[in-house]
């Protein structure tokens, strides 16, 4: 078999606020089978939007395969309210939630909080990274089967297994444990945006602090490159830093009102577009562009072997191959089992943690 | 009592919560997290003509002797994404999250319940909670640095400006400046359907009703019995005028219990099975603690209460809402105790949270009309003691009898948790 794709798109659409609209847009999505969604998000008063996060959980009863990624920004808010609420994304989706990690880099968004000014782009990144941290600790802390409904002991939970962080860094501290269980995927996927450039040599220090955050937090970059010999380089350069579990897509920004713009945008799908995993389509015109992606890009990608039919596999991490991650306190804690503590409820919880503890595991839709 | 037509009930549905009152030993208890309960609970509200699904929130898992308490169901989402979630598979029910004004931003949460009310057709809801502690702080850039005469005072000022952004919301930008935020932001959104959505609030001291009174639609009250209910709501009702405001502009909703039976006896049992799955020996003696404020890890609870006397402010119990002076606590149990003849257990299960409304399903619905037509109330916050079907009895054998009496919709009349509540959208200032 070849070599499969990976394909996701942007469902940013200025200036609308109703739920049928975005409704409509995820169901092409899943038609077009693919890997996930995106939706970006800020504080300026401009593009009009909704919160993102909320947007994508309210797509998430009324699809079924289809990954959601929505941005949500460090700058401004609470790390330990980020960390539950793409948590949560991740249970009413069961198991199909990532995160974009976003920064607020304006005077404007600064101005609506009112709580600090502006930070140059290297301590904006640095703090991103910091709060993906937490997060990640916060989604590791309850341990999976830390529910036991000992009805011998009356303890509904084994403490044990509940954890606190304790993580301390220069832009805020946070306790836990989560007050919110162990999420479907263990942890959600998180996504962050690259250019080509902040990868080059001549980097400025913004550009290092984003590569630095994708490199030890991401499980995908979204890459972007003007060319593909530039995309080429950077998407080696950063597997060589990221290791191989990272995916990496290309973002390309896509007007399919031509047929030979469809046909571009299959033949460079096709041939693999330099170094990268797949793609990640921006359309101009989503209702419009995923339309054509769905009846006719997706098609022919179907008929030359290189994309999905279906969606196997029930969460994004299983769409994108990578594996689900034990918590990091478990492995730490090594402790014998308690050997009376009942299986937790995870009728809707997506796979169980079993047996699969590094980010290398790659299954089977993936091969390299 | 006047003859006034007959009041409207409106009913909400609580989320079991994260306390002892929801009983997980039960073999029906279900996840408390996986989103099938709560499309489960939302859907038996909407099938019971509900005014709100309604849920709670807690920042910090409670903590004694410094670990974890872990006899009571615990962990739970996060309010606003659920509900959101339940926006897609509900068409009418209002949808109420409790999120702190402590440790969030203006700006921000403004935004998201903005958004909840577009995503949602208008019916988005925001109990506006106020705990300060230094405790949930740890979790948080902010810490606990709130006293506790500031904490209404942030949210007052918080809710004001949160209602600035919703009136300016497609048209201007708020510039505002006060003692708590001094912010300028323009939402990047038109105004809610809702034109504000509902705020709803909770606490109970005099601050708490005065806020109450100046800016709340509903409170979620804890006087739940009759005599109890009639003074709050004659007491906060009271409040309204001087803010300019009509007694029907603010609903009061007690949060009640209920157990029914095919006979009054059966409802009595039950009633006691229930409360005996609540108060376990181990959380007996956590009740216990939190009072006395010291170990009683060995002490029995079929026996009588302890000897020893309790200690003032010892910290031992962390994230949970004092029950007052311990020494007068103790004292007033051992009474009870002394009186009936009860056991530790038996008299925590005395002391604590019985259930509101027992009996057959026409004696519960002639006493929720009884409460609402005396004013001890204007309708009820539900609270099962089973996650997720702890609702469905209540829906299938009551809601009918309130519904034949004339005091509860058959059908929603209209859209929005406003519509419901019969409160107008407020005009722009
Ligand atoms: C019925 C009721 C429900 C409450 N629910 C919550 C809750 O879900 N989360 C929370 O943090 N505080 C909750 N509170 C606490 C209140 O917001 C408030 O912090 C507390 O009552 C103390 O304020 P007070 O001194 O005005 O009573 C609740 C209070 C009441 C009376």
């Amino acid at each position: 078999m070849p070599r499969q794709l990976h394909l996701s798109a942007a469902l940013d659409s200025p200036g609308r606020f109703d739920a049928a609209h975005f409704t409509d847009l995820a169901r092409l999505a899943e038609r077009a089978t693919l890997d996930f969604v995106t939706l970006d998000d800020s504080y300026t008063p401009e593009p009009g939007r909704l919160d993102a996060l909320a947007t994508f959980a309210r797509l998430a009863p009324v699809t079924s395969g289809l990954g959601l990624v929505p941005t949500v920004t460090t700058t401004h808010t609470e790390p330990f309210h980020t960390s539950i609420a793409v948590n949560t994304l991740d249970w009413v989706s069961e198991g199909r939630a990532g995160w974009l990690v976003g920064v607020s880099d304006t005077e404007a968004e600064a101005r609506a909080f009112g709580r600090r000014g502006t930070a140059p782009a290297e301590e904006l990144w640095a703090e991103a990274a910091d709060a993906a941290d937490a997060a990640s600790r916060l989604w590791d802390s309850w341990e999976d089967d830390a529910e036991i409904r000992d009805a011998a002991t009356g303890r509904f939970v084994d403490r044990a297994k509940l954890h606190h962080i304790d993580f301390e860094g220069p832009y805020f501290s946070v306790r836990g444990p989560s007050i919110t269980p162990r999420p479907p995927q263990g942890r959600p996927v998180i996504a962050v945006t690259v250019a080509a450039a902040d990868l080059a040599p001549d980097a400025g220090p913004g550009g290092r602090a984003r590569v630095a955050t994708a490199v030890r937090h991401a499980d995908v970059v979204l890459l972007d490159a003007p060319d593909r010999a530039t995309r080429l380089t950077a998407a080696t350069e950063l597997r060589l830093r990221g290791g191989e579990v990272l995916r990496i897509l290309a973002r390309i920004p896509v007007a399919l009102t031509t047929a030979a713009a469809t046909a571009d945008l299959l033949t460079e799908a096709t041939e693999g577009g330099g170094g990268v995993d797949g793609f990640h389509l921006v359309p101009a015109d989503p209702a419009r562009d995923l339309a054509v992606l769905a009846d006719h890009v997706v098609p022919a990608l179907r008929e030359r072997g290189l994309f999905r039919t279906g969606y196997t596999g029930r969460t994004l991490r299983d769409r994108l191959g990578l594996a689900r991650p034990a918590s990091r306190y478990a492995a730490a804690a090594a402790t014998p089992a308690t050997a009376t503590a009942a299986a937790t409820d995870t009728s809707a919880a997506g796979t169980p943690a079993a047996g699969t503890p590094t980010r290398s595991a790659a299954t089977a839709e993936v091969t390299r | 009592m006047t003859d006034r037509p007959l009041k409207q009930i409106h009913l909400a549905a609580h989320f079991p919560g994260v306390n002892n009152t929801t009983v997980w030993t039960d073999p029906a208890a279900g996840s408390q997290i996986a989103f099938e309960s709560f499309r489960h609970l939302a859907a038996t509200a909407e099938r019971g003509r509900f005014d709100f699904l309604f849920l709670a929130e807690g920042l910090r898992l409670r903590e004694v002797k410094g670990r974890i308490h872990d006899l009571d169901v615990l962990g739970r989402p996060e309010s606003i994404t659920v509900l959101n979630a339940l926006a897609a598979v509900t068409t009418h029910l209002g949808l109420a999250a409790t999120v702190n004004a402590t440790f969030n931003e203006p700006y921000e949460l403004a935004r998201r319940f903005a958004s909840l009310d577009h995503l949602s057709g208008g019916r988005a809801a925001w109990n506006v909670v106020t705990s300060s502690d230094a405790f949930t702080g740890e979790n948080f850039r902010r810490g606990g640095y709130l006293d506790r005469a500031d904490r209404y005072t942030r949210a007052a000022e918080f809710v004001q400006l949160a209602r600035e952004f919703w009136d300016a919301a497609g048209t201007g930008t708020v510039r505002h400046q006060g003692p708590q935020f001094d912010v300028e932001g323009t939402l990047s959104l038109p105004r809610p359907p809702q034109g504000h959505p509902v705020v709803i609030q909770a606490g109970d001291s005099d601050e708490g009703r005065e806020f109450a009174a100046a800016t709340a639609d509903v409170v979620f009250s804890r006087h739940s019995t009759l005599a109890a209910g009639q003074a709050f709501h004659a007491d906060v009702k009271r409040r309204l005028a001087a803010y300019g405001r009509k007694p029907d502009e603010l609903k009061i909703m007690p949060g009640v219990t209920w157990v029914l039976g095919d006979t009054e006896e059966e409802a009595v049992e039950r009633a006691a099975g229930i409360r005996r799955a609540q108060v376990s020996p181990a959380t007996a003696i956590a009740y216990l603690e939190q009072v006395w404020g010291v170990d009683l890890s060995g002490h029995d609870v079929d026996g009588p209460l302890p000897e020893v006397d309790p200690v003032r402010g010892s910290g031992l119990v962390q994230g949970r809402t004092s029950l007052g002076d311990p020494l007068e606590i103790a004292a007033e149990w051992r009474a009870v105790a002394a009186a009936k003849g009860l056991s530790s257990r038996e008299l925590v299960i005395e002391v604590t949270g019985r259930q509101s409304f027992v009996g057959t399903p026409r004696s519960v619905a002639e006493q929720i009309d009884r409460h609402v037509q005396s004013d001890a109330a204007d309708g009820f916050i539900l609270v099962p003691h089973l996650t997720p079907g702890g609702l469905d009895e209540f829906v299938d054998r009551v809601v009918p009898l309130l519904q034949e009496r004339g005091v509860f919709r058959t059908e929603y009349t209209g859209t929005t948790l406003r519509d419901h509540l019969g409160l107008p959208v407020p005009g722009r200032r």
